[in-house]
C-alpha cells in the first residue's frame, strides 16, 4: 500500500513537473526576448529607409505584409475551392478525394528548406522569376495550401446538410447553394485557418532565402528581392554585429504572433460557440 | 448529399445555369488537383536536379561518404545524415517524454481553468518562429553549454520546437479513450495516476506514436533554428558537446555560394531529406491506420 502510494507520488510529480517545463520553456523564450528586445526598440528602428548606419526593420516589415498577401491571394482560393470540391462536390471516399487528401498531407510533411529548393529550382530559374517576391509568395503558397485546405474542409464539413437541403428545396442549384448558403456559415472556420497560414508565412525563412532572397533596402515591388522580417532577422544574427537590433526585430516578431494567435483562438471560439 | 439535376431545366435560362455549374464544378475540381501537381513537381523538379549529381558521385559514396569537401569535389553526406539523425534522437530524448507528460496533465490532471491557460500557452510555442527559437539558443543555450554550437544545444532548441505538436496530438488521443476504461481502472482499485499511467496512456498508444512520428518530421526538417546553434562543421558528429552539421543545414550553408556539381550535389542532399520526410509520413499513415482498424 505504501509502495503504491510513492508510485503514485511520483508520477503526479513527474506529470506537474513536465507541465511546468513547458511554461517555464515558453516564459523563458518569451521573457528573454521581451526584457533583451523591448529596451531596444526606437523609432529609428521604423524610418523608410534601411541602410547601414540605421538597420531599420520598416521595409522588412512592409515587405512582410505584402509578401503575405501576394501569398494568400494564391493559396486562399486555391485552397477554398478544393475544400468545395472535395466537400460538396465530390463523392465521399472517392478514389480522387483519397489521392488529394493523401497529397495534401504529403505536402504539409514537407520542410520549408525543401520548398525552398523547389523554389529555386521551378520558380527562380525555370520560370526565369528571379530572386523576387513573385518567386517567394509562389512557394509560400504552396506551402500554406495544406493548411488553408484542411481547416476550410473542416468548416465546410461542419456545415449542416439541412443548410443544402433548405437552399436545393427553394430551387437554388449547387454554385448559388455553395456560395449563398454554405460558404457564409463557414467563414470563421475558413478565416482561422487562414490566419494559421498568415502565422507560418510571417516566420518563414528557410523557403524564402533562395526564392524572395535578402535585398534589404527598401520596400519591393513584384519582381524585386524581398526580405521579409523573419530573414531580415537571420541576416542580422548571422552578421552577428546588431545584436541589440536582431532583439529588437524578435520583438516585433513575436508581437506579431501573438496578435495572429490571439485572432485565430477568437475565431475558432467564435465558432466553436456558435456550432 | 442531393443530386440536382432535376433543377436544370429546359430554357435559356436552365442551360445557362448548367453551363455555369459545370465551369464552377471544373475550377473546383481544377484547384483541388493542384496539391496533386504540387506533390509531382516537387518530386519530379528534386529529382531531375538531384539524381544526376548522384549518379556522377556514385550512390554509395554520396550516402556513404564520410568526407564533405566541395573545394576538392569529395561529397559524402554521412555526417549529415548522422548528424540530423543525433540532433533528431536528442530531441525526442529531452522533448517526447516532457510533451507526452504534459498532454497527460492537461488531459486527465490539470483543472478546466489550468487547461484553459496552459493551451494557448502551448499554441504560443508553436507559433514563435524558429528564427526567433534560434536565436534563444544562440544567445542563451549556446553560452550555457561553452559557448560554441553544440549537437546538445541543437537538440535543446528542437526538443521546444517539437513540444506543442507532441502535447497536442498526445492530448487530443489522451482525450479520444473512452472514459469507461478509466473508470473500470478507478473501480479495480486503482489509484488516480495508476488509472492514467497503466490503462489510458496505453490505450492512447497510437496517437502518441502518431504525436512522436510529427515530432521527427518537425525536427529532421528544421533548418533555420538549427543552423544558429549546431556549430555546422561537416565531420562525424563526435559527442554531444562538439558541433555537427545537418541535412538541412548543408543546403542553406552553401546553396547561396555552390556551382556545378556542388550546386546539384546540394540539391541531392534535399533529395535525400525529401525521401526521409517522405518515408516519416508513410510511417505516420501506417500509425493511423493502425489506429481506425
Amino acid at each position: 500500500m505504501k509502495r503504491q502510494k510513492i508510485t503514485s507520488f511520483l508520477l503526479r510529480f513527474a506529470v506537474y513537473f513536465a507541465a511546468a517545463v513547458t511554461v517555464g520553456a515558453l516564459v523563458f523564450v518569451v521573457g528573454y526576448i521581451l526584457i533583451k528586445g523591448v529596451p531596444n526598440l526606437s523609432l529609428k528602428l521604423f524610418e523608410w529607409r534601411y541602410s547601414t548606419e540605421n538597420l531599420s526593420l520598416l521595409p522588412a516589415l512592409l515587405n512582410t505584409v505584402l509578401m503575405t498577401l501576394l501569398s494568400l491571394v494564391i493559396a486562399v482560393p486555391l485552397g477554398v475551392f478544393a475544400a468545395i470540391y472535395l466537400v460538396e462536390y465530390a463523392r465521399r471516399g472517392s478514389r480522387l478525394v483519397r489521392i488529394i487528401r493523401m497529397n495534401a498531407e504529403t505536402l504539409s510533411g514537407i520542410p520549408s528548406i525543401v520548398y525552398g529548393l523547389f523554389g529555386m529550382l521551378f520558380f527562380v530559374t525555370y520560370l526565369k522569376l528571379g530572386f523576387s517576391m513573385l518567386s517567394g509568395a509562389l512557394t509560400l503558397s504552396i506551402m500554406i495550401l495544406p493548411v488553408v485546405l484542411r481547416t476550410s474542409e473542416e468548416a465546410l464539413m461542419s456545415v449542416p446538410d439541412s443548410f443544402r437541403e433548405g437552399s436545393f428545396g427553394l430551387g437554388a442549384g449547387r454554385l448559388r447553394t455553395v456560395f449563398r448558403v454554405v460558404l457564409p456559415d463557414a467563414v470563421p472556420g475558413i478565416l482561422a485557418g487562414v490566419i494559421l497560414g498568415v502565422g507560418r508565412i510571417v516566420g518563414e525563412t528557410a523557403a524564402l532565402i533562395y526564392t524572395a532572397g535578402t535585398a534589404s533596402d527598401t520596400v519591393s515591388g513584384l519582381m524585386d528581392s524581398a526580405r521579409t522580417l523573419s530573414v531580415h532577422m537571420y541576416a542580422l544574427s548571422q552578421e552577428g554585429l546588431y545584436v541589440n537590433q536582431t532583439y529588437a526585430t524578435a520583438v516585433v516578431l513575436l508581437v506579431i504572433v501573438v496578435g495572429i494567435n490571439a485572432l485565430s483562438a477568437s475565431l475558432a471560439k467564435r465558432f466553436g460557440r456558435r456550432r | 448529399m442531393m443530386k440536382h439535376n432535376s433543377f436544370a431545366r429546359e430554357t435559356a435560362a436552365g442551360r445557362s445555369n448548367q453551363v455555369r455549374e459545370g465551369a464552377a464544378r471544373i475550377l473546383f475540381l481544377a484547384a483541388a488537383c493542384v496539391s496533386i501537381l504540387a506533390v509531382l513537381l516537387i518530386t519530379f523538379f528534386l529529382l531531375v536536379n538531384g539524381v544526376p549529381a548522384i549518379a556522377e558521385i556514385g550512390v554509395f559514396k554520396f550516402l556513404l561518404g564520410t568526407v564533405w569537401k566541395p573545394g576538392n569535389d569529395i561529397y559524402g553526406i554521412l555526417p549529415m545524415i548522422l548528424g540530423s539523425f543525433c540532433v533528431t534522437a536528442g530531441a525526442l530524448i529531452l522533448g517526447v517524454p516532457i510533451g507526452v507528460l504534459t498532454a497527460v496533465f492537461l488531459s486527465r490532471f490539470a483543472s478546466k481553468r489550468m487547461v484553459k491557460a496552459i493551451k494557448p500557452a502551448v499554441q504560443l510555442l508553436a507559433g514563435i518562429p524558429s528564427v526567433v527559437y534560434g536565436f534563444f539558443g544562440l544567445v542563451v543555450i549556446v553560452p550555457l553549454l561553452g559557448g560554441r554550437g553544440s549537437m546538445l544545444a541543437a537538440s535543446i532548441v528542437l526538443a521546444i520546437m517539437i513540444l506543442p505538436t507532441v502535447i497536442t496530438v498526445s492530448e487530443s488521443s489522451l482525450n479520444a479513450v473512452e472514459s469507461s476504461y478509466y473508470e473500470g481502472a478507478l473501480a479495480l482499485g486503482a489509484t488516480h495516476e495508476r488509472s492514467v499511467f497503466s490503462i489510458v496512456l496505453p490505450a492512447a498508444k497510437s496517437g502518441v506514436t502518431a504525436a512522436i512520428v510529427l515530432g521527427v518530421g518537425r525536427a529532421i526538417g528544421e533548418a533555420m533554428a538549427v543552423i544558429m546553434v549546431a556549430g555546422n562543421q561537416p565531420r562525424m558528429p563526435q559527442g554531444i558537446l562538439k558541433g555537427l552539421r545537418t541535412l538541412t543545414t548543408n543546403i542553406v550553408m552553401e546553396m547561396g555560394y555552390s556551382a556545378d556539381l556542388h550546386r546539384e550535389a546540394l540539391i541531392a542532399t534535399g533529395v535525400v531529406l525529401f525521401v526521409f520526410i517522405l518515408l516519416i509520413n508513410f510511417f505516420f499513415s501506417l500509425t493511423k491506420r493502425r489506429k481506425k482498424a
